[in-house]
This record gives structure tokens, C-alpha cells and sequence, in this order.
């Protein structure tokens, strides 16, 4: 006889029942348990949403923008956005055949990757990779192969370990660049051989481009700009992180017509439109809030040169990232694995760094840390982890 | 304006060591450019940012006076200016554009004391011609420092 959980649980599809748990997420729970914990854990901007994009949102409701927009999202903002990718990625987009707006980029992944894969295909992506990739793309019974990146490199994927991965059922790529959790990103050089492989072997390229505003040095290259590239790249990219707009769960994809309209008829058989609101809000983010980047991508390009040189200056090996808002220093001169540092560090000195391996086995060695957090708490992070480290050694 | 001068604006205490990490220098380096900073005039003095409001004992209050003023034939307004500023009451003062000349504001432990100043010391002054006073209430912002709200971090501690 089973008790009623069981029962439950046997409906659970078999293969969502072996989705791992994001590695985050077991972290999460133990630092909810505790007080006073400084958190570099924190994947997301700490500065508000500029206030005339919120002074727009509520614009929108009172003037009753609350009801369904098209499918595809409101030809205002789509117009918007073809402007934007043109003249941030240098890539055109025809706004009303090859623009979905969806809930946030995470949507955009899933009907990518339900619109474009069988069960059996194999997708290579880099790692260590932001943690919802693989499983998403396990949900439609394909098959993630990681590809592993290393510190020697900065973390930028090499063609040569793409090429080891090649098998006959290898359908496509995916790119995120700059990375998180490493804040790598790839020169225009990368670039052009990853698109020279993708094209060599026939593959469709994914590109996650969420981080592209928050790019310090370098060329912002995407590989949809590539010659060739865009008849086979799906680009997708959101709010969140370039505005600070995590909580409107404003994203969109940008694909050719005929990957697009696949890619749409899951949209609006699941999601049926992104927001109205969001999306009022989205148009006035492209519209007026360049200033609103610049500004943050200066406060964060400063914090990202504090946190380097204090981890360096700690002797925690950790190169500059070009991109996003995360350092992923190496932990190994202190001895302990990823999880170990992460755990003990978050006992005795209550700083919270996410283990490297929450990101791919590869990440084993190394911390996540965000510098997507106020000076004055970065500052005490380092201070504790300076003193955490230095006992380590003594 | 200067990363420097911006850093400093935010916040003043900073240390030249972590001004030097944040801008990729050293605190030899930032030592040097304050202090240049400071010898040319560009930096004129340190203040807190202080929310007086909340401040138990706080009585003082604070005037913002509209001064309509006579320029000269030498000097335009600014000697004038010169002779008004010198005036410990008066805490900041701006020429202005549009239907009055100067803009003060201007302190005093109470009302009377304010009221006083400006009827007995400002509008007496040779080629002061208008005033208009007017108390400030409460402050919500000062020196691009919210007062009230926003200040909860309220993201998750760990997130993707």
C-alpha cells in the first residue's frame, strides 16, 4: 500500500523526476537560516529600477494598459527593440516577423529550446554555465553536453574542446557571453571562430546576451552579427540585469521568421503575451534609459576593481571579468573544495559566495561572488574573507 | 565630472585605499589628485549629509528667502552678494534667473530668530529692494540623498 505522497510522486514524469535541484537553491536554504549575513550570492542588480521607467509603469495602469497585447508583444515595443539590436548589436531584426517579447529571458530559453529540439539531440554549452541551461533543456529530452572552460583561458570557450564534442546528433550551441557565473566574455576573435565552427557543422547557435550592456572593456560582439550567423542564431536577451528590472520578467528573442513563428506558437499557447505593464515599461527602458546604464555600469566597472584586487591581495587567484557582475576567483591555495570554502566561510564569518560546482562540475576550485551589492558591504565581505582566508593559511 | 570627484560626492569618507581599488589606481596615486583637487579650489570642504529632521533635539529651522537686489554699476550683483554671503545665517546662496535675484537658505535656532534676521539685517541692506520667505517643513532629500524609503534591500539573499 502507498501512502499518498507516493502516489504523487509516481506521476512525476520520469524525466523531470531526475531534474537535479538547482545547486543555488540548496545554498539558499541554509543562508536563510541565518542572521546577519553579508550575501554575494545575490544574482541581481541592487539598485532600484530608474524611477522614470516605475513613473511610466504606473502611467500605464492608470491610463488602462492592462489588457492583452498581441502574441508577439506590442508593435511599440517591438519596433523598439529592432531599433535597439541594430544599434547595440548591429544586427537587423524585422520587428514584425522575428521578435517574440516573453516573460523574461528564462521563457525565451524554454520555447527556444522547445521549438528547436528532439529528443536525442545534443546541445553543446559551455561551462561552468548559469544553472537552468541543462535542465531546460532536458525537458524536452535532449541532451546537454558541457564543454569545460578554464581559468588559463579566462574562461572563454575554446573551438578545439568544441570539436572533441562533435558527434552526429550534436544539433546546436549555446553561447553565453559576457558569462554568468564568470564574467568572461569573448573577443571579436572567439567570436568569429565560434561562427565559423557552428557553421562548419551545420549547427543552430543560442546566444544568451542578458549581460551584453554590462560589458567594461572589449568590443560587445554577438555572434548573431556574424556574417552568415543570423539564418541560424537565436538571440535572447531581457530587462533584468541592463535596468535593473528583475521583477518585471520583461525578455524577447529574436530569431528568422520561421524559427520565430515556431518559437511563437508555444508562446501563446503558454504564456499567451508577455505583461502589458512590463512591456509599457520595457518601451520606455529602450526609449530614455541609456543615461540609466552608463551610470550603473560605472558604479559596477568600480566595484569589480575593488573586489579583484581585494581577492588577489588575499592571495585568492581571480582574474578581471570584462562582463556581468560576478568574480569567480580560485579557492584552491586554501585547500578546501568549493563547498567546503562556501560553507565555512558562511559559519565563521557570515558571507555567503556561492560554491563554484552550483554551476558545473568544472567550477569545482572556484567561488562565485557578486559585486552587484552596495560598497559599504562589499567592503566588510572582503574584510571577513580576508580574515577567513589568512586563518586558513596560519 | 572626474570618477574621483563622483566617488567622493557619494561618499567623502572613503579611504584612498579603496578609491584606489575602485579606480584601478594607487592610493599614492589618489592621495595626490585630492590633494590637487583641493589646492586648486575644486574640492572646497567635506560635509555629512545629516537628516535633521530626525534628530530629537533638533529645533533649528530652516528658510529659503527669495531676494529681488539692486545691481550695481561695477560689480553687478556681486558685491552685494559677497556682503550677504559673509552673513553665518545664510548657509547657501545661488544667483538665479526668472523673478528674483538671489536664492538663500538660511538658519536660526526658531522662527523669531529667522524672522528677525531677515527683516531686521537683510532688507535694511542698501540695494536689497524685495523679500519673500518662505520655511521649509521637511526635508525628503538633500544632496541627492533620499531621506525616507528605498533603503530596505529587499532581493533574496542567494538567487540564479
Amino acid at each position: 500500500m502507498t501512502n499518498a505522497s507516493q502516489s504523487v510522486r509516481d506521476f512525476v514524469a520520469p524525466h523531470v523526476r531526475v531534474l537535479p535541484k538547482s545547486g543555488i537553491r540548496a545554498f539558499f536554504d541554509i543562508v536563510a537560516s541565518r542572521k546577519d549575513v553579508i550575501s554575494l550570492g545575490i544574482g541581481e542588480p541592487d539598485f532600484q529600477t530608474p524611477w522614470h521607467i516605475r513613473a511610466r509603469t504606473i502611467e500605464a495602469i492608470e491610463s488602462g494598459a492592462t489588457r492583452y497585447t498581441s502574441n508577439l508583444g506590442s508593435p511599440e515595443l517591438r519596433q523598439a527593440l529592432a531599433a535597439y539590436t541594430e544599434r547595440a548589436f548591429h544586427v537587423s531584426y524585422d520587428w514584425t516577423s522575428e521578435i517574440v517579447v516573453t516573460v523574461g529571458v528564462s521563457e525565451a530559453f524554454d520555447i527556444a529550446f522547445r521549438a528547436t529540439l528532439s529528443p536525442g539531440d545534443e546541445v553543446l554549452y559551455h561551462e561552468p554555465a548559469f544553472v537552468a541551461y541543462a535542465p531546460l533543456m532536458r525537458t524536452t529530452h535532449a541532451v546537454p553536453v558541457p564543454v569545460a572552460t578554464r581559468r588559463a583561458d579566462d574562461f572563454r570557450v575554446r573551438v578545439s574542446d568544441l570539436e572533441k564534442k562533435i558527434t552526429p546528433r550534436t544539433r546546436a550551441l549555446f553561447l553565453n557571453y559576457p558569462n554568468n557565473p564568470t564574467g568572461a566574455a569573448l573577443r571579436r576573435e572567439d567570436v568569429e571562430a565560434l561562427a565559423a565552427f557552428a557553421i562548419r557543422h551545420d549547427l543552430l547557435v543560442y546566444t544568451d546576451e542578458v549581460y551584453a550592456e554590462l560589458t567594461y572593456e572589449g568590443d560587445r560582439v554577438s555572434i548573431a552579427a556574424m556574417p552568415g550567423m543570423k539564418d541560424r542564431t537565436i538571440f535572447l536577451n531581457g530587462f533584468s540585469k541592463a535596468w535593473s528590472m528583475t521583477g518585471f520578467r520583461l525578455g524577447y528573442v529574436c530569431a528568422p521568421p520561421a524559427l520565430a513563428d515556431a518559437m511563437m506558437k508555444i508562446h501563446q499557447y503558454g504564456m499567451m503575451c508577455a505583461s502589458s505593464i512590463s512591456q509599457a515599461a520595457g518601451l520606455e527602458a529602450l526609449r530614455a534609459g541609456d543615461d540609466d546604464i552608463a551610470g550603473m555600469r560605472d558604479s559596477y566597472r568600480q566595484r569589480r576593481n575593488y573586489i579583484v584586487a581585494s581577492l588577489n591581495a588575499m592571495g585568492l587567484d581571480c582574474f578581471t571579468p570584462p562582463g556581468a557582475f560576478y568574480v569567480f576567483p580560485s579557492i584552491t591555495s586554501t585547500g578546501l573544495s568549493s563547498d567546503e570554502f562556501a560553507l565555512r566561510l558562511l559559519n565563521e564569518e557570515s558571507v555567503a559566495c556561492v560554491p563554484g560546482t552550483a554551476f558545473g562540475a568544472c567550477g569545482e576550485g572556484h567561488i562565485r561572488c557578486t559585486y552587484a551589492t552596495g560598497m559599504e558591504s562589499l567592503k566588510k565581505a572582503m574584510e571577513r574573507m580576508s580574515a577567513f582566508v589568512t586563518r586558513l593559511r596560519a | 565630472m572626474e570618477a574621483l570627484l563622483t566617488l567622493l560626492k557619494q561618499n567623502a569618507r572613503e579611504s584612498d585605499d579603496t578609491l584606489a581599488k575602485m579606480l584601478n589606481t594607487t592610493a599614492d596615486d589618489v592621495h595626490a589628485r585630492i590633494a590637487a583637487l583641493e589646492a586648486s579650489g575644486v574640492i572646497r570642504a567635506y560635509q555629512a549629509v545629516v537628516n535633521t529632521d530626525i534628530i530629537a533635539d533638533h529645533n533649528d529651522v530652516c528658510a529659503v528667502i527669495e531676494l529681488r537686489i539692486r545691481p550695481e554699476r561695477e560689480g553687478g550683483f556681486d558685491r552685494i552678494a559677497q556682503r550677504i554671503g559673509r552673513f553665518p545665517q545664510v548657509v547657501s546662496m545661488f544667483l538665479m534667473s526668472g523673478g528674483y535675484d538671489l536664492l538663500l537658505f538660511v538658519t536660526g535656532r526658531n522662527l523669531q530668530e529667522v524672522a528677525g534676521f531677515v527683516s531686521g539685517t537683510l532688507a535694511p541692506i542698501d540695494g536689497v529692494l524685495a523679500t519673500a520667505t518662505h520655511f521649509m517643513l521637511k526635508t525628503y532629500k538633500d544632496h541627492g540623498v533620499l531621506m525616507t524609503g528605498e533603503d530596505n534591500d529587499q532581493r533574496l539573499t542567494i538567487c540564479p
